[in-house]
């Protein structure tokens, strides 16, 4: 079982991406898939997880992640705020929207980083919400190329199936650029990598 | 072969109602149950689904629309959660002393004071006494074929039926649900026939004050006293275990998944320690079963899904060779234990069945409860119950004491 927890603030559309994750990976032939929010009221602009599990065989586990094995960050100053790296395993892959090198961020020995500038694909293809760059695809397409466990076709049926028609091309344009764009690196323990 | 959809549990309740072709609708919006209502008027609105949609200013009135409806001869439906329940509960006697076939969905959640909009099981339990048949649901797939079933049960028996399932655990939560066929569930699901049926040329008056004795109405025949009706309703959910048994039977041939009993079990088969529940805690309790057995001890989960009619035979039967047994739930009688506790052993009363039992008290309010201390926590009382110092105990899991 595969544990992944998204870390955003509510109208980033964090619900959203983890909803299409666990479309795209049942559609790949996963039989257990569940997604749900933070349980409870959500707020615009708040700090708020959702989570998405992905299994070979059906689920029977509904309580929260304890420790995910992989951790997407769809608004990097939440990296001051929430203390993600604690929400992942060690060993574990955290995917950060930022414009920095994984390098820049000070995590743990043992953790791999991967970073996309998500905002920039936005931009690119004009993917707004009420004026904020819309990021949760672009991340779908840094998870297809760090995580290795569902693939980018199937994360862009999954897109197509939970997304209104008139936005799926450009999201799936968002899609495929973040997708080679995405840099990946494992954090050593040697100081070259502070 | 039939669509699978990725839903969540209120998305699989309102889907449900639809492929039953309800005709009345009637909710009062309250969380986490909102969300089945709004995708009930979003299909009446677009007309996927045939049916009126009323709208109150209560769930006291949303439950009389119901009893109304359903009088008049409609299939009805509403759905609530917690505070919205007991507000109703003056209806919910209504509802069954009238034996009207309503289904309601009770989407658990917790009970103020203090103010909780999470998940337990208190709210449908504290309506355990309304004459409600009530059936609880373990994962999204349940939920969809229980409201259907429901409906079957409760146009069968004339008695109203609560589907419960878990607030946000389920209610919130995506996972795969394999739609049942629309002409699979008509063909299941036979046209609602009222008893009574409620007109303009034939005016009856419907429930008038009832004295203590029987009496004779204007047409000279000895009529039931308000006795008679209540002995009625009792009997009539006792006999519904064997309809709920026998529309599980025949639904389970018309999808291949098991409804065959008022329990569920997992890896009983040689289980020495049982752990049994209702809902979503029992599902979480199967994956600590898996835990357990990797430490060599040989457990099983009896899910219940039947709460009232109790299957007592049923759990007489299941724990017959039980060395010990933990009953999980979220729910507490105050001053004595968990509802579902006494039931269960009230069931064992003089059968010579006499396993240690211990009670956990679980996930009120929507704290958390993961496999991993249900896994702790069992193996922290089978130590207990092998020292045979403490074979009967309510132990209140994951809460500072």
């Amino acid at each position: 079982m595969h544990e992944i927890i998204w870390h955003g603030r509510g109208g980033q559309g964090v619900v959203v991406a983890a909803q299409i994750l666990a479309e795209a990976a049942y559609l790949q032939g996963y039989l257990g898939v569940t997604s749900a929010p933070t349980f409870g009221p959500e707020r615009r602009g708040a700090p708020l997880t959702a989570s998405t599990r992905i299994s070979d065989t059906p689920l029977r586990t509904f309580s929260q992640i304890e420790s995910a094995d992989i951790a997407v960050v769809l608004d990097p100053s939440l990296l001051k705020v929430v203390d993600v790296q604690s929400s992942v395993k060690d060993g574990g892959l955290i995917i950060i929207n930022s414009y920095l090198q994984p390098a820049d961020f000070h995590l743990r020995a043992g953790l791999t980083v991967a970073v996309v500038d998500a905002v920039k694909v936005a931009l690119k293809f004009h993917l707004l919400k009420e004026g904020a760059p819309v990021v949760n695809t672009p991340l779908l397409g840094a998870f297809a190329r760090a995580a290795g466990l569902v693939a980018l076709e199937y994360i862009e049926k999954g897109l197509i199936k939970k997304l209104p028609a008139k936005v799926v091309a450009a999201n799936s344009m968002a899609l495929n650029m973040a997708y080679e764009e995405t840099v990946i690196k494992k954090i050593g323990s040697g100081l070259r990598d502070h | 072969m039939a669509e699978v959809q990725i839903m969540t549990g209120n998305t699989a309740a309102a889907t449900a109602v639809k492929l039953c072709q309800v005709q009345v609708v009637s909710a009062y919006p309250i969380t986490p149950q909102t969300s089945v209502t709004e995708t009930l008027s979003q299909f009446i609105e677009s007309g996927e689904l045939k049916a009126e949609y009323v709208r109150v200013e209560s769930e006291h009135s949303a439950m009389t629309v119901c009893i109304s409806a359903s009088t008049v001869g409609a299939r009805v439906f509403t759905s609530t959660s917690s505070h919205g329940l007991l507000y109703m509960h003056e209806q919910l006697h209504w509802a069954a002393g009238s034996r009207l076939p309503i289904v309601m969905c009770c989407v658990n959640r917790g009970v103020g004071a203090p103010w909780s909009i999470f998940n337990d099981q208190q709210d449908s339990i504290s309506q355990r006494d309304t004459g409600w048949i009530q059936l609880y649901c373990r994962d999204n797939q349940e939920i969809i074929d229980t409201v259907i079933q429901a409906y079957r049960i409760a146009e069968e028996v004339y008695a109203p039926v609560m589907v419960c399932y878990d607030g946000f655990v389920l209610s919130h939560t995506m996972m795969p649900v394999c739609l049942p066929d629309a002409d699979m569930v008509n063909s299941f699901l036979p046209p609602y026939k009222p008893h009574t049926i409620l007109s303009a040329d034939n005016p009856r008056n419907i429930n008038p004050v009832i004295f203590p004795g029987m009496r004779k109405n204007s047409a000279g025949i000895l009529c039931d006293g308000y006795m008679e009706i209540r002995y009625k309703l009792q009997e009539t959910l006792e006999k519904s275990r064997d309809v709920i048994v026998s529309t599980g039977i025949k639904y389970s041939k018309l999808t291949g998944r098991d409804y065959s009993g008022m329990l569920w079990h997992y890896k009983t088969d040689d289980a020495e320690v049982i752990l049994t529940g209702m809902g979503s805690i029992a599902t979480e309790a199967t994956v600590a079963v898996d835990e357990l057995r990797l430490k060599g001890i040989k457990a099983g989960v009896l899910g219940v899904r039947v709460f009232r009619p109790f299957p007592h035979a049923a759990i007489q039967q299941a724990l017959q060779n039980a060395r010990a047994v933990i009953v999980l739930e979220k729910d507490i009688s105050y001053g004595y234990e968990g509802a579902l506790c006494s039931d269960i052993k009230a069931a064992l009363y003089g059968t010579g069945i006499n396993p240690p039992l211990h009670n956990f008290i679980a996930g009120l309010g929507g704290r958390d409860v993961k496999a991993r201390e249900i896994f702790e926590a069992v193996q922290t009382s089978l130590t207990e119950m092998n020292n045979k110092n403490t074979q009967n105990k309510t132990i209140w899991i994951n809460c500072r004491q």
